[in-house]
């Protein structure tokens, strides 16, 4: 194995999992439990992204300058402020705590 | 695809919030292949180029930068176990792309957690469309734009956590998960399925964790666990956007 085929062998393997899930068919998603179990599948994906984006390091859970970003970003959400600012806002405000920290 | 409603630029917008932040991600990642790994420039851009699915392009860098060449089988299987997430989302973006072979294609090498998760977070299927395509696309050329810059003078700039985008990241998923949590059940699959991501991180390898938090959703979609009963009332079908 040189870094080529190493690079190239993965390369290959993540492009094939991205095109298996175009293969299943469409109209198994369609009756009322499948349809529910995408919809939540959205929630549970961007809940655990979330989580992971504000705890994770590596493989360990840290408590850092993220926490009170998005604590800071939930916040703004709930009073209804426009995406952009809140996003823009969060990395302010984690920029600014590590600066200081 | 021509902007047209109100509907369109809050896609556009919120595929633009969530695709620029990730995209200069790849100044990390360029600059990780590069110095960490020893992966030479063209190596590390056939990573962005075709490979192009972040966790799965650091974990392998990650490896290779610490076991050396000979970690290749951990370094494969672990792109590839971070990258199997993206075979759900495919799942889940299919009916959205629609049919025609090339476009499917290029949706599928597309599909990856910011498109799938602007795209999912849209109400019709024109705007879920448009926040698909928009954020791949802008993740795509600004991540390969990055990588190479931070393949070519990555150690001149330091670790980007510094500039808080990591955070923007989160406060960007956290902005598309917030309108969809208007039921109880949502709030609980959101809330065990976060729970369950960050308990499992230090146990399993990366990508494992949101892959088993997924099953919350299956578990709750299948037993329909606080779900809301189908009587005709009138605020039943509140807060399904």
């Amino acid at each position: 194995m040189t870094t080529w085929h190493v690079v190239l062998l993965a390369s290959i393997l993540c492009f094939g999992l991205k095109t298996l899930g175009y293969l299943v068919p469409a109209r198994l998603l369609e009756r009322p439990t499948p349809a529910r179990m995408v919809d939540l599948l959205t929630v549970a994906l961007l809940a655990a992204l979330i989580s992971l984006q504000t705890f994770a390091n590596g493989q360990e859970l840290t408590l850092d300058a993220r926490v009170p970003a998005v604590v800071v970003a939930a916040v703004m959400f709930a009073l209804r402020v426009p995406f952009i600012v809140v996003v823009v806002s969060a990395a302010l405000v984690a920029a600014g705590i590590r600066a200081l920290t | 695809m021509k902007i047209r409603s109100a509907e369109d630029t809050r896609a556009v917008r919120a595929a633009l919030a969530v695709g620029l932040p990730t995209a200069a991600y790849g100044i990390s990642f360029g600059a990780l292949a590069t110095l960490g790994a020893g992966l030479d420039l063209w190596q590390t851009m056939v990573l962005s180029l075709v490979m192009f699915t972040g966790g799965s392009q650091f974990a392998l860098v990650g490896v290779l930068a610490s076991g050396g060449l000979s970690a290749w089988p951990a370094a494969v299987a672990s792109a590839v176990l971070l990258g199997s997430r993206n075979a759900v989302y495919a799942i889940r973006m299919s009916p959205v792309i629609g049919r025609g072979f090339a476009r499917r294609a290029v949706a599928a090498h597309l599909t990856i957690d910011e498109s799938t998760a602007v795209s999912t977070a849209q109400g019709s299927i024109r705007s879920q469309r448009i926040g698909f395509w928009v954020t791949g696309l802008v993740v795509y050329v600004g991540w390969n734009l990055t990588t190479f810059v931070g393949a070519v003078i990555g150690d001149l700039l330091g670790d980007v956590s510094a500039y808080g985008l990591d955070a923007a990241a989160a406060a960007a998923f956290l902005g598309l998960l917030w309108p969809r949590l208007a039921t109880l059940q949502a709030q609980a699959v959101a809330v065990t399925a976060g729970f369950v991501a960050a308990l499992l991180t230090p146990a399993l390898m990366p990508g494992l964790p949101v892959l088993v938090a997924a099953l919350v959703a299956v578990v709750f979609g299948a037993t329909n666990w606080l779900g809301a009963t189908r009587r005709p009332s009138p605020s039943s079908s509140e807060g399904t956007p």
